[in-house]
Protein backbone atom coordinates (compact mmCIF):
# COMPACT_ATOMS: atom_id res chain seq x y z
CA UNK A 1 0.00 0.00 0.00
CA UNK A 2 0.87 3.68 -0.82
CA UNK A 3 1.89 4.99 2.34
CA UNK A 4 4.01 8.41 2.18
CA UNK A 5 3.87 9.12 5.44
CA UNK A 6 6.77 7.19 7.84
CA UNK A 7 5.58 5.81 11.03
CA UNK A 8 5.76 7.98 13.93
CA UNK A 9 8.36 5.80 15.29
CA UNK A 10 10.77 6.58 12.48
CA UNK A 11 10.52 9.85 11.48
CA UNK A 12 13.70 11.49 11.50
CA UNK A 13 14.58 14.30 14.16
CA UNK A 14 17.28 16.89 14.05
CA UNK A 15 20.75 15.46 15.87
CA UNK A 16 23.99 17.08 16.33
CA UNK A 17 27.38 18.66 15.03
CA UNK A 18 31.03 17.20 15.53
CA UNK A 19 33.69 19.11 13.72
CA UNK A 20 37.10 17.38 13.11
CA UNK A 21 39.35 19.72 15.54
CA UNK A 22 42.17 21.98 14.02
CA UNK A 23 42.20 24.01 10.85
CA UNK A 24 40.52 22.43 8.08
CA UNK A 25 41.62 22.94 4.66
CA UNK A 26 38.77 21.95 2.65
CA UNK A 27 35.77 21.61 5.06
CA UNK A 28 33.07 19.46 3.67
CA UNK A 29 29.92 17.83 5.79
CA UNK A 30 28.67 14.64 6.05
CA UNK A 31 24.62 14.32 7.42
CA UNK A 32 24.03 10.96 8.23
CA UNK A 33 21.09 9.15 9.45
CA UNK A 34 21.66 7.70 12.81
CA UNK A 35 19.36 5.22 14.48
CA UNK A 36 20.25 3.35 17.87
CA UNK A 37 18.00 0.30 18.99
CA UNK A 38 19.41 1.00 22.11
CA UNK A 39 18.52 4.00 23.40
CA UNK A 40 14.45 3.96 22.43
CA UNK A 41 14.67 7.52 20.72
CA UNK A 42 13.68 8.38 16.92
CA UNK A 43 16.25 8.36 14.43
CA UNK A 44 17.90 11.45 13.73
CA UNK A 45 20.37 13.28 11.39
CA UNK A 46 23.93 13.98 12.48
CA UNK A 47 26.40 16.55 10.62
CA UNK A 48 30.04 15.60 10.75
CA UNK A 49 32.32 18.42 9.64
CA UNK A 50 35.26 16.69 8.20
CA UNK A 51 38.45 18.08 5.96
CA UNK A 52 38.28 16.52 2.45
CA UNK A 53 41.79 17.80 1.79
CA UNK A 54 42.87 14.87 3.81
CA UNK A 55 40.42 12.02 3.04
CA UNK A 56 40.05 9.09 0.37
CA UNK A 57 38.02 10.42 -3.13
CA UNK A 58 35.28 8.25 -1.81
CA UNK A 59 31.95 8.28 0.17
CA UNK A 60 32.98 5.24 1.74
CA UNK A 61 36.74 6.94 2.11
CA UNK A 62 34.82 9.64 4.02
CA UNK A 63 32.28 7.29 6.33
CA UNK A 64 35.76 5.53 7.78
CA UNK A 65 37.44 8.88 8.57
CA UNK A 66 34.50 9.68 10.53
CA UNK A 67 34.01 6.58 12.02
CA UNK A 68 37.80 6.96 12.79
CA UNK A 69 38.23 10.27 14.10
CA UNK A 70 35.24 11.40 15.18
CA UNK A 71 32.21 9.01 16.20
CA UNK A 72 33.13 5.42 16.79
CA UNK A 73 29.56 4.33 17.19
CA UNK A 74 28.59 4.79 13.66
CA UNK A 75 27.52 1.70 11.75
CA UNK A 76 27.40 0.85 8.81
CA UNK A 77 28.65 -2.19 6.38
CA UNK A 78 31.47 -2.35 4.17
CA UNK A 79 33.71 -5.06 2.70
CA UNK A 80 35.51 -4.94 -0.64
CA UNK A 81 36.16 -0.97 -1.25
CA UNK A 82 35.99 -2.09 -5.29
CA UNK A 83 32.10 -2.24 -6.07
CA UNK A 84 32.24 -6.06 -6.65
CA UNK A 85 30.28 -7.13 -2.87
CA UNK A 86 28.05 -4.63 -2.78
CA UNK A 87 28.21 -4.21 1.49
CA UNK A 88 28.24 -0.18 1.28
CA UNK A 89 24.66 -0.12 -0.69
CA UNK A 90 22.36 3.13 0.76
CA UNK A 91 21.40 6.56 0.54
CA UNK A 92 23.89 9.74 -0.92
CA UNK A 93 22.66 12.50 -1.75
CA UNK A 94 19.44 11.36 -2.64
CA UNK A 95 20.15 8.37 -4.94
CA UNK A 96 20.83 4.96 -4.34
CA UNK A 97 24.24 3.50 -4.85
CA UNK A 98 27.65 1.99 -3.16
CA UNK A 99 29.43 4.47 -0.78
CA UNK A 100 33.18 2.92 -2.03
CA UNK A 101 32.75 3.92 -5.71
CA UNK A 102 30.67 7.46 -5.10
CA UNK A 103 33.19 10.31 -5.59
CA UNK A 104 32.52 13.31 -3.31
CA UNK A 105 33.33 15.25 -5.72
CA UNK A 106 30.37 13.90 -7.55
CA UNK A 107 28.44 15.47 -4.61
CA UNK A 108 27.79 19.72 -4.63
CA UNK A 109 27.34 20.88 -0.90
CA UNK A 110 26.80 18.35 2.16
CA UNK A 111 26.61 15.01 1.43
CA UNK A 112 23.28 13.55 3.11
CA UNK A 113 23.68 9.41 3.74
CA UNK A 114 20.63 7.48 4.54
CA UNK A 115 20.22 4.11 4.47
CA UNK A 116 18.62 1.93 1.60
CA UNK A 117 15.20 3.70 1.32
CA UNK A 118 11.81 1.72 2.75
CA UNK A 119 13.46 -0.86 4.56
CA UNK A 120 13.46 -1.70 8.61
CA UNK A 121 16.60 -0.46 10.32
CA UNK A 122 19.10 -2.74 11.79
CA UNK A 123 21.30 0.01 13.09
CA UNK A 124 22.61 4.00 11.63
CA UNK A 125 23.04 2.90 7.81
CA UNK A 126 22.83 -0.98 8.39
CA UNK A 127 19.02 -2.33 6.56
CA UNK A 128 17.44 -5.63 7.22
CA UNK A 129 17.54 -7.48 3.89
CA UNK A 130 16.16 -10.81 5.15
CA UNK A 131 13.00 -10.50 3.52
CA UNK A 132 14.86 -9.69 -0.07
CA UNK A 133 17.05 -12.40 0.54
CA UNK A 134 14.02 -14.84 0.88
CA UNK A 135 12.69 -13.38 -2.36
CA UNK A 136 15.72 -14.15 -4.04
CA UNK A 137 15.82 -17.88 -2.58
CA UNK A 138 11.99 -18.02 -4.15
CA UNK A 139 12.96 -17.75 -7.81
CA UNK A 140 15.38 -21.07 -6.75
CA UNK A 141 19.05 -19.28 -8.47
CA UNK A 142 20.45 -22.28 -9.72
CA UNK A 143 21.26 -24.83 -12.32
CA UNK A 144 17.79 -26.89 -13.01
CA UNK A 145 17.92 -29.84 -15.46
CA UNK A 146 16.06 -32.81 -16.37
CA UNK A 147 19.19 -33.98 -18.50
CA UNK A 148 21.82 -36.23 -16.52
CA UNK A 149 24.27 -34.28 -15.49
CA UNK A 150 27.16 -34.55 -17.56
CA UNK A 151 30.48 -35.96 -17.37
CA UNK A 152 32.79 -32.93 -17.55
CA UNK A 153 31.03 -29.24 -17.47
CA UNK A 154 27.65 -27.75 -18.95
CA UNK A 155 28.28 -26.92 -22.58
CA UNK A 156 27.32 -23.25 -23.40
CA UNK A 157 27.95 -21.91 -27.01
CA UNK A 158 29.55 -18.21 -27.23
CA UNK A 159 26.66 -16.77 -28.49
CA UNK A 160 24.44 -18.76 -25.33
CA UNK A 161 26.88 -17.49 -23.05
CA UNK A 162 26.53 -13.78 -24.36
CA UNK A 163 22.88 -13.60 -23.30
CA UNK A 164 23.97 -13.60 -20.22
CA UNK A 165 26.06 -10.63 -19.92
CA UNK A 166 24.87 -7.55 -18.72
CA UNK A 167 22.88 -9.90 -16.05
CA UNK A 168 25.61 -12.08 -14.14
CA UNK A 169 27.61 -8.70 -13.07
CA UNK A 170 24.99 -8.30 -10.58
CA UNK A 171 26.09 -8.21 -7.27
CA UNK A 172 22.93 -8.05 -5.33
CA UNK A 173 23.25 -4.91 -3.72
CA UNK A 174 20.03 -3.90 -3.71
CA UNK A 175 20.03 -0.38 -4.92
CA UNK A 176 17.47 -1.23 -7.42
CA UNK A 177 15.17 -2.48 -5.47
CA UNK A 178 15.46 -0.38 -2.84
CA UNK A 179 15.01 3.16 -4.83
CA UNK A 180 11.59 1.34 -6.63
CA UNK A 181 8.52 3.07 -5.70
CA UNK A 182 6.59 0.24 -6.98
CA UNK A 183 8.84 -2.33 -3.92
CA UNK A 184 8.21 0.45 -1.54
CA UNK A 185 4.58 0.09 -1.76
CA UNK A 186 4.28 -3.70 -2.45
CA UNK A 187 7.13 -5.22 -1.00
CA UNK A 188 5.69 -8.10 0.52
CA UNK A 189 4.18 -9.10 -2.98
CA UNK A 190 5.82 -8.05 -5.71
CA UNK A 191 10.00 -9.42 -6.06
CA UNK A 192 11.36 -5.92 -7.27
CA UNK A 193 14.49 -5.50 -9.62
CA UNK A 194 17.37 -6.77 -7.95
CA UNK A 195 15.16 -10.08 -7.74
CA UNK A 196 13.50 -10.05 -11.30
CA UNK A 197 17.03 -9.57 -12.67
CA UNK A 198 18.15 -12.62 -11.07
CA UNK A 199 15.00 -14.41 -12.39
CA UNK A 200 15.81 -13.29 -15.79
CA UNK A 201 19.24 -14.40 -15.53
CA UNK A 202 17.87 -18.06 -15.26
CA UNK A 203 14.98 -17.70 -17.61
CA UNK A 204 18.23 -16.73 -20.25
CA UNK A 205 20.16 -19.64 -19.64
CA UNK A 206 20.10 -21.88 -22.04
CA UNK A 207 21.20 -24.38 -19.77
CA UNK A 208 18.67 -24.30 -17.74
CA UNK A 209 15.82 -27.04 -18.40
CA UNK A 210 13.26 -25.19 -16.11
CA UNK A 211 12.23 -21.98 -18.11
CA UNK A 212 8.14 -23.44 -18.58
CA UNK A 213 8.02 -24.31 -14.44
CA UNK A 214 10.17 -20.43 -13.85
CA UNK A 215 7.16 -18.21 -15.98
CA UNK A 216 4.61 -19.79 -14.44
CA UNK A 217 6.01 -19.46 -10.59
CA UNK A 218 6.16 -15.73 -11.65
CA UNK A 219 2.96 -15.29 -13.50
CA UNK A 220 0.83 -13.09 -10.46
CA UNK A 221 -0.26 -10.09 -11.07
CA UNK A 222 1.84 -8.79 -8.40
CA UNK A 223 5.40 -10.77 -8.51
CA UNK A 224 6.23 -9.72 -12.06
CA UNK A 225 3.38 -6.69 -12.78
CA UNK A 226 3.93 -4.43 -9.98
CA UNK A 227 6.68 -3.20 -12.58
CA UNK A 228 5.03 0.30 -13.82
CA UNK A 229 8.78 1.42 -16.30
CA UNK A 230 9.23 3.88 -13.32
CA UNK A 231 13.51 3.58 -14.02
CA UNK A 232 14.72 4.39 -10.67
CA UNK A 233 15.95 0.67 -10.54
CA UNK A 234 18.33 1.54 -14.19
CA UNK A 235 19.29 4.91 -13.03
CA UNK A 236 20.45 3.60 -9.72
CA UNK A 237 22.40 0.19 -10.20
CA UNK A 238 25.85 0.80 -9.14
CA UNK A 239 26.69 -1.97 -12.16
CA UNK A 240 25.19 -0.04 -14.48
CA UNK A 241 22.63 -2.79 -15.43
CA UNK A 242 19.16 -2.44 -15.65
CA UNK A 243 16.70 -3.90 -14.15
CA UNK A 244 14.12 -2.75 -16.23
CA UNK A 245 14.91 -3.82 -19.39
CA UNK A 246 15.56 -7.37 -17.66
CA UNK A 247 11.64 -7.20 -16.43
CA UNK A 248 10.45 -6.31 -19.74
CA UNK A 249 12.17 -9.46 -21.29
CA UNK A 250 10.28 -11.57 -18.55
CA UNK A 251 6.93 -9.89 -19.41
CA UNK A 252 7.42 -10.67 -23.18
CA UNK A 253 8.38 -14.27 -22.45
CA UNK A 254 4.98 -14.74 -20.91
CA UNK A 255 3.31 -12.87 -23.62
CA UNK A 256 5.53 -15.39 -26.24
CA UNK A 257 4.10 -18.48 -25.03
CA UNK A 258 0.71 -17.46 -24.27
CA UNK A 259 0.43 -16.77 -28.55
CA UNK B 1 14.64 -10.65 17.71
CA UNK B 2 10.69 -10.74 17.20
CA UNK B 3 10.31 -7.77 19.69
CA UNK B 4 13.38 -5.84 17.68
CA UNK B 5 12.27 -6.15 14.37
CA UNK B 6 9.05 -5.30 15.29
CA UNK B 7 10.61 -1.63 17.03
CA UNK B 8 12.58 -0.72 14.07
CA UNK B 9 12.20 2.09 12.06
CA UNK B 10 11.47 2.16 8.91
CA UNK B 11 13.86 4.06 6.49
CA UNK B 12 12.67 7.17 4.72
CA UNK B 13 12.09 6.64 0.83
CA UNK B 14 10.21 9.18 -1.21
CA UNK B 15 11.19 11.80 1.73
CA UNK B 16 14.73 11.77 0.66
CA UNK B 17 15.05 9.66 -2.68
CA UNK B 18 15.88 12.64 -5.74
CA UNK B 19 13.30 12.91 -8.15
CA UNK B 20 13.56 12.01 -11.55
CA UNK B 21 11.54 12.56 -14.80
CA UNK B 22 10.76 9.20 -15.53
CA UNK B 23 9.27 8.92 -11.81
CA UNK B 24 7.21 12.49 -12.00
CA UNK B 25 5.98 10.77 -15.71
CA UNK B 26 5.22 7.32 -14.10
CA UNK B 27 2.42 9.73 -11.25
CA UNK B 28 0.96 11.92 -13.91
CA UNK B 29 0.41 8.85 -16.41
CA UNK B 30 -1.47 7.80 -13.69
CA UNK B 31 -2.96 10.90 -12.54
CA UNK B 32 -3.97 11.89 -16.26
CA UNK B 33 -5.41 8.33 -16.30
CA UNK B 34 -7.85 9.38 -12.95
CA UNK B 35 -8.33 12.69 -14.63
CA UNK B 36 -9.70 11.09 -17.82
CA UNK B 37 -12.43 9.24 -15.98
CA UNK B 38 -13.97 12.61 -14.79
CA UNK B 39 -13.25 14.07 -18.29
CA UNK B 40 -15.40 11.61 -19.52
CA UNK B 41 -18.29 12.01 -17.70
CA UNK B 42 -17.99 15.70 -18.68
CA UNK B 43 -18.19 14.63 -22.29
CA UNK B 44 -21.31 12.04 -21.07
CA UNK B 45 -23.09 15.43 -19.91
CA UNK B 46 -22.70 17.34 -22.71
CA UNK B 47 -23.43 14.67 -25.13
CA UNK B 48 -27.01 14.04 -22.97
CA UNK B 49 -27.54 17.85 -23.02
CA UNK B 50 -27.12 17.75 -26.69
CA UNK B 51 -30.31 14.84 -26.64
CA UNK B 52 -32.29 16.74 -24.36
CA UNK B 53 -32.59 20.14 -25.73
CA UNK B 54 -31.91 23.62 -26.67
CA UNK B 55 -31.95 24.80 -22.42
CA UNK B 56 -30.01 21.65 -21.34
CA UNK B 57 -27.26 22.39 -24.06
CA UNK B 58 -27.17 26.38 -23.56
CA UNK B 59 -26.38 25.48 -19.37
CA UNK B 60 -24.14 23.18 -20.63
CA UNK B 61 -22.36 25.91 -23.51
CA UNK B 62 -22.64 28.79 -20.65
CA UNK B 63 -21.02 26.36 -17.84
CA UNK B 64 -18.19 25.36 -20.33
CA UNK B 65 -17.46 28.27 -22.11
CA UNK B 66 -16.99 30.64 -18.82
CA UNK B 67 -13.16 30.60 -18.03
CA UNK B 68 -13.12 28.33 -14.83
CA UNK B 69 -15.13 25.57 -17.46
CA UNK B 70 -12.59 26.30 -20.10
CA UNK B 71 -9.92 26.11 -17.70
CA UNK B 72 -11.19 22.53 -16.79
CA UNK B 73 -11.46 21.73 -20.47
CA UNK B 74 -7.87 22.83 -21.00
CA UNK B 75 -6.61 20.48 -18.29
CA UNK B 76 -8.71 17.41 -19.66
CA UNK B 77 -7.25 18.11 -23.64
CA UNK B 78 -3.54 18.26 -21.48
CA UNK B 79 -4.62 15.04 -19.88
CA UNK B 80 -5.81 13.56 -22.52
CA UNK B 81 -2.60 14.09 -24.49
CA UNK B 82 -0.20 13.77 -21.62
CA UNK B 83 -1.66 10.06 -20.84
CA UNK B 84 -2.17 8.96 -24.67
CA UNK B 85 2.07 10.19 -25.39
CA UNK B 86 2.30 8.29 -21.23
CA UNK B 87 0.70 5.23 -23.22
CA UNK B 88 3.10 5.45 -26.15
CA UNK B 89 5.95 5.37 -23.79
CA UNK B 90 4.97 2.41 -22.15
CA UNK B 91 4.10 0.91 -25.42
CA UNK B 92 7.98 1.15 -27.18
CA UNK B 93 9.38 0.01 -23.39
CA UNK B 94 7.05 -3.11 -23.93
CA UNK B 95 8.49 -3.85 -27.19
CA UNK B 96 11.81 -4.44 -25.41
CA UNK B 97 13.30 -1.10 -26.90
CA UNK B 98 14.67 2.15 -25.50
CA UNK B 99 15.96 0.68 -22.13
CA UNK B 100 19.32 2.21 -22.46
CA UNK B 101 19.20 5.24 -20.29
CA UNK B 102 20.44 7.95 -22.84
CA UNK B 103 17.07 6.68 -25.17
CA UNK B 104 15.13 6.00 -21.48
CA UNK B 105 15.84 9.93 -21.16
CA UNK B 106 15.07 11.19 -24.71
CA UNK B 107 12.00 9.06 -24.75
CA UNK B 108 10.80 10.67 -20.97
CA UNK B 109 11.53 13.92 -22.29
CA UNK B 110 9.94 13.91 -25.87
CA UNK B 111 6.25 12.33 -23.84
CA UNK B 112 6.68 15.35 -21.09
CA UNK B 113 6.81 17.93 -23.87
CA UNK B 114 5.16 16.99 -26.88
CA UNK B 115 1.72 16.79 -24.81
CA UNK B 116 2.06 20.55 -23.75
CA UNK B 117 2.71 21.48 -27.40
CA UNK B 118 0.15 19.67 -28.65
CA UNK B 119 -2.31 20.99 -26.36
CA UNK B 120 -1.51 24.52 -26.66
CA UNK B 121 -1.59 23.91 -30.73
CA UNK B 122 -4.91 21.95 -30.73
CA UNK B 123 -6.52 25.19 -28.17
CA UNK B 124 -4.77 27.69 -31.27
CA UNK B 125 -6.09 26.29 -33.84
CA UNK B 126 -9.53 25.90 -32.37
CA UNK B 127 -9.84 29.70 -31.22
CA UNK B 128 -9.11 30.52 -34.88
CA UNK B 129 -11.33 27.94 -36.54
CA UNK B 130 -14.33 27.42 -34.42
CA UNK B 131 -14.49 29.58 -30.94
CA UNK B 132 -14.06 33.61 -30.02
CA UNK B 133 -12.03 34.48 -27.60
CA UNK B 134 -14.86 36.29 -25.53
Amino acid sequence: MVEIALPANSRVKKGVTRTAEGPLKAPRTLKVYRWNPEDGENPRVDSYVFDADDCGPMVLDALLKVKNELDSTLTFRRSCREGICGSCAMNIDGQNTLACTKGLDDVKGDISIYPLPHMPVIKDLVPDLTDLYAQYASIEPWLKTDTPQPQNEWRQSREDREQLDGLYECILCACCSTSCPSYWWNSDKYLGPAVLLQAYRWLADSRDEKTGDRLDDLEDPFRVYRCHTIMNCAKACPKGLSPAKAISEIKKMMVEREV
Amino acid sequence: MSDQSSSRPLSPHIQIYRWTLTMMLSILHRATGIALYAGSALLAWWLMATASGPEAYALVRDISGSWIGRLVLFGYSWALFHHMFGGVRHFIWDTGRGFDLKHVELIARSTAIAPLLLTGLAWVLGYMYLGTWS
